[in-house]
């Protein structure tokens, strides 16, 4: 049997995330981009430009769920890569909860101003 | 049944030079993904300027964007983002057990599509900026 090199435990609920959110986050990452370097050009954007595009509702949606997975998929990872280095005991408890609450703090950040980009 | 297999600690890098193409891959993605969410967080603060006024929102990005140093550091951030995600697709199929035999070849082709990706944008990148 093939050595496992991943560097989440197998099987476990943020494993499978990690990897959901990987295939999502491969999408919408590469849309994101061509959307905003190549259909629109980073340099014209304005906030008409930006409300016209977030007042679509399939479009704000997929952009929360954009910042949410990002966020879930860049946090885990770094917490993971934290634990692999070494991280145990209080530290880990510790770097956890500053994790989750940065995480947190972000994506209600994000989504506050998504709101005020769509004009609701 | 798995064997053990003893591969000292990963975590050292200080053994860089024994590293092997899946190492350096596991090291590019971790170091990239290290980038991307430092950079989310700075995305969210830039963008948070909307929450002043639609003035203030718009005059914040042009004038980042008529900055040279910012669209480098896009093209970086192309670079990283673009890495991240063909060496993330190089380990879903790892996950999957798909093609585990050229994991090297899939790494040092994740490489070079970044580059060509990365050089084939910078005129796009670039484009109405100068020194």
């Amino acid at each position: 049997m093939a050595e496992r090199y991943s560097s989440f435990a197998p099987g476990g609920t943020a494993w499978l995330l990690q990897r959901i959110t990987a295939a999502f986050l491969v999408i919408v990452l590469a849309f994101h981009f061509f959307l905003l370097h190549f259909v629109n050009h980073a340099a014209d954007v304005t906030f008409a430009g930006t409300q016209a595009r977030m007042e679509n509702v399939g479009y704000f949606l997929t952009m929360v769920l954009f910042l949410i997975a990002g966020t879930f998929h860049g946090v885990n990872g770094v917490y993971n890569a934290l634990v692999n280095q070494g991280l145990k005991g209080t530290q880990k408890k510790v770097v956890l909860a500053v994790l989750v609450i940065a995480s947190v703090a972000l994506i209600a950040q994000g989504i506050y101003v998504a709101i005020a980009m769509a004009g609701w | 049944m798995s064997q053990s297999y003893n591969r000292g600690l990963i975590e050292d890098f200080g053994r860089w030079k024994e590293f092997s193409a899946g190492m350096w891959a596991w090291i590019f993605h971790k170091f990239t993904g290290w980038m991307l969410i430092g950079y989310l967080f700075t995305h969210i603060a830039v963008l948070s300027s909307a929450l002043t006024g639609p003035e203030a929102y718009t005059n914040t990005i042009q004038g980042l964007e008529s900055l040279f140093i910012v669209r480098v550091l896009e093209v970086g951030l192309l670079a990283v983002a673009v890495f991240h995600i063909l060496n993330g697709l190089r380990l879903l199929m790892v996950d999957l057990g798909v093609g585990l035999d050229a994991q090297d070849k899939s790494f040092y082709a994740s490489l070079v599509l970044t580059a060509i990706i990365t050089i084939a944008s910078v005129p796009t990148f670039m484009d109405g900026v100068t020194l």
